[in-house]
């Protein structure tokens, strides 16, 4: 599964089912952090997304994923809009064989996610300011 | 021709707007759309060495070819996770 999607995700319920017959399933959830890299409080999350092209760019992640680890099956979840803290805001579940597969895939994924596909945010504050934050550059 | 421009974060506030439209000659390019929204909104010029672009929702290179009816999008450094 490869979506963009509105309401919360839970990481209790979230239920994308481990490929039958798999030896290992890895799931990472990233979840909006109280404190921002210079110490401030955060308020919450905007997020937003040009859904088509991070579809289309889940998809290729999960291709390449395949082509560097083997048969491993992949889900990609961002959730976009107004992400308070503790929330999650993106999961990324792996399933494979193997555990290194998994593991290795659900790595590749979150990171090359964060790296190229089409989706912003802005941090808000306590104190009531706001910024875009971004990623590593892209090259 | 007229082509039709989504804007996202930053650059989504900088045009003010989420969705517009720019009028352009046959034969323009994408640079010829970024030049013509620049040139009603300045403060976009900065950021043009760091956005990529999109037409009909596929990543091209600023000097991808438009045709009527196309949609570009502008995408700002990403941030997503």
């Amino acid at each position: 599964m490869f979506a963009v999607v509105r309401e919360p995700i839970d990481p209790r319920t979230f239920d994308d089912p481990i490929r039958p017959g798999d030896g290992g399933a890895v799931r990472f959830f990233g979840v909006v952090r109280s404190r921002a890299d210079d110490g401030r409080a955060v308020h919450g999350l905007s997020y937003e997304a040009f859904e088509p092209l991070a579809i289309a760019e889940f998809e290729r992640i999960a291709g390449e994923a395949r082509e560097r680890f083997g048969d491993v099956a992949l889900a990609i979840v961002h959730r976009i809009g107004e992400i308070g803290v503790g929330e999650v805001s993106v999961a990324v579940v792996a399933s494979a064989a193997h555990r290194d597969a998994a593991f290795d895939a659900c790595r590749y994924a979150i990171d090359e996610l964060k790296r190229r596909a089409p989706i912003w945010k802005k941090e808000r504050y306590a104190d009531g300011s706001a910024r875009w934050r971004e990623n590593e550059s892209v090259s | 021709m007229r082509i039709r421009v989504l804007a996202f974060a930053r650059l989504r506030e900088i045009l003010n707007a989420a969705e517009t439209t720019v009028e352009l000659r046959d034969g323009a390019c994408i640079r010829d759309a970024w030049a013509a929204l620049a040139a009603s909104c300045p403060a976009l010029e900065e950021h043009a060495a760091s956005t990529r672009v999109a037409c009909n929702s596929k990543l091209v290179a600023f000097e991808h070819a438009l045709h009527d009816g196309d949609e570009i999008a502008l995408l700002p450094p990403v941030g997503g996770g």
